[in-house]
């Protein structure tokens, strides 16, 4: 009789430390919180199991939806502008710089990234001055040209200051979808490019017919980047205006919501259990995403191996 | 045989890619040449190079005073080295496991550890914050770092996994019948074959890490374990007069980062073109 398989401790040995790390600070922590967000405390303060009473009082009583639809809202615009600009911006970047042999490619490439290098504190900080109107290089160059008229404190009126500062998210990352398309855009076999251009496809319709298909599925790629992503945003709005996302809310996205809620700001209490139900949305919402494009879109797109 | 670029076409481009580069830096000159300058000089005319007449370095001697800045970067630097270590050696460990050796439950462990990448770990923060009262690494460096860890992970695993599959399995065979065990031929014939996916995944793991500014908010906001974007972000609000000083303290923020970032930008086109973009 065959002697059993010795048990391979070294795979165990190889996969244990990560796997604990990532369950013990990811995965538990996450169930955690969803869990949390179906209980909350009663009037002697005890902690009970209150199913989705939670989540009814943030959809449906004024006191909170307000809030969360406007939050949702500003996201959503705030993620409309990065699929509209920032992804356009960064497939044409990547286009011209993969031009074959243009000079200076590299120099390009790594000036263009470092934006997405910066933190937080210094994007917000420098563009606050470069827009403020007081010391504002901003209203002093739209001078120069003669367009002073245009200039208006973009971060401070409701209607201006969330699209600013997603223009803002913008010029940040446009790094990041540029690098993306490039590398796909490499990876192209010469053979294909050649063979279009015996056909005499050439120039922007080589691009339109032959590249462009070929580099959809890093497309589909960035676009769930940027979804994830801007629905988990935070940072750059606490910079720029702070935790109550002023001027009046106008630029309140889920991620601040969530941080005033769980933390509490000025005089209102921080709720752990309401913060558990916005980041159990949130997490719904992503879910969603990601399910639509790994079931929705992905399966579509047609993938030619080379 | 491909088409020369035509004179037009290539002035266009390089036309193109100048107007984005000059936006993409126009904000980061105008920190770091108005830390050069006197306070007069920044608000009289913000866009001039910093010459011998409004040279000034009084807002980098008050930063240096500030002895609380030496301390954030030294607190940033711990955080991102460690988390930085232990995303490599874990995250390497696991892909290797992974992309090794068959056994049950492979592919399923690959998607747990794969789900990660598209879940943020921030919508865990309130359970994360509890475990770490529990356990009483609030206001610690270890927080961050076991924080940092899990969040690098997935997508280390991810990258890693997917070269660990073109290292020849004919060296490791030849390492086996030499008598190497599985641990020496991970750490001696496949850890150095990896290096430019280990460039790759550094850079992507150390950016976000240096640059948060959510978990030292909530994990580790008290005064010896402040990192430098958080102790920036406060400095700003302390300061918020001494533009001196606040740009001086943001132009040095910047420096580190940017240095890794240049040793490592030729690998980083490098990985992700042998990556999983394809």
């Amino acid at each position: 009789m065959a002697a059993r398989k010795p048990v391979r401790w070294h795979i165990l040995v190889f996969l244990a430390p990560a796997v604990a790390v990532y369950s013990a600070l990811m995965i538990i922590p996450l169930f955690g919180t969803l869990l949390q967000s179906l209980m909350n405390e009663d009037t002697a303060g005890e902690r009970v199991f209150v199913g989705l009473s939670n989540f009814a009082t943030l959809f449906g009583d004024a006191l909170w939806s307000d809030a969360f639809w406007n939050a949702l809202g500003n996201n959503a615009w705030f993620f409309l502008i990065h699929m509209l600009v920032q992804n356009p911006i960064g497939i044409a970047l990547a286009a011209i710089l993969s031009t074959p042999r243009l000079r200076m490619a590299a120099f390009y490439r790594t000036a263009i990234f470092i934006p997405t290098i910066l933190s937080f504190v210094i994007v917000g900080f420098v563009w606050k001055l470069i827009l403020s109107p007081i010391w504002g290089i901003a209203p002093g160059m739209l001078d120069a040209v003669g367009l002073k008229a245009l200039f208006a404190p973009w971060l401070g009126k409701e209607e201006y200051a969330l699209t600013t500062l997603a223009l803002i998210s913008v010029w940040q990352f446009v790094g990041i979808p540029m690098m993306l398309i490039y590398a796909a855009l490499l990876s192209i076999p010469d053979e294909v490019i050649e063979a279009s251009e015996m056909d005499g496809i050439t120039g922007w319709s080589q691009f339109w017919k032959i590249k462009l298909p070929l580099i959809l599925p890093a497309i589909g790629i960035i676009s769930i980047l940027t979804f994830v992503g801007n629905f988990n945003a935070f940072d750059l709005i606490y910079v720029a205006q702070g935790a109550l996302a002023g001027p009046d809310f106008s630029t309140d996205i889920l991620g601040t919501f969530l941080y005033r809620t769980f933390f509490g700001f000025q005089l209102q209490l921080g709720d752990p259990y309401m913060g558990s139900a916005i980041a159990g949305a949130m997490f719904g919402i992503i879910l969603i995403g990601v399910c639509v494009y790994l079931f929705g879109i992905q399966t579509r797109l047609r993938r030619y191996p080379f | 045989m491909s088409a020369r670029l035509s004179p037009g076409r290539s002035i266009a481009a390089h036309a193109a890619l100048i107007t984005w580069t000059l936006i993409a830096l126009f904000p980061v000159f105008v920190i770091v040449i108005n830390s050069f300058k006197s306070r007069k000089a920044i608000f009289a005319d913000p866009l001039a190079l910093p010459w011998p007449e409004n040279f000034d370095l009084i807002g980098y001697q008050t930063v240096m005073k500030q002895g609380d800045f030496f301390l954030y970067f030294q607190n940033s630097l711990i955080v991102t080295c460690a988390s930085l270590f232990f995303v490599l050696l874990f995250g390497a460990m696991a892909a290797f496991a992974l992309s090794e050796y068959r056994f049950r439950g492979n592919t399923l462990m690959g998607l747990y550890l794969a789900l990660g990448i598209m879940i943020p770990i921030r919508l865990g923060t309130v359970a994360i914050l509890e475990i770490m009262v529990a356990s009483g690494l609030v206001n610690t460096l270890t927080a961050l770092i076991l924080v940092y860890t899990a969040q690098g992970l997935p997508l280390a695993v991810f990258i890693l996994a997917e070269f660990m599959k073109t290292v020849s399995d004919d060296l490791k065979n030849a390492g086996r019948i030499d008598g190497l065990s599985e641990y020496r031929i991970f750490f001696s014939l496949v850890l150095p074959l990896v290096r430019p996916a280990m460039a790759t995944v550094a850079v992507f793991t150390m950016i976000p890490i240096w640059n948060d500014l959510w978990f030292p908010l909530i994990l580790a906001p008290s005064e010896e374990v402040k990192t430098v974007t958080l102790g920036a972000q406060v400095f700003i609000g302390q300061f918020v007069t001494n533009w001196n000083a606040v740009l001086s303290a943001l132009s040095l923020a910047i420096v580190p980062v940017l240095i890794l970032y240049l040793i490592f930008s030729r690998q980083l086109i490098r990985g992700i073109t042998a990556g999983a973009v394809k």
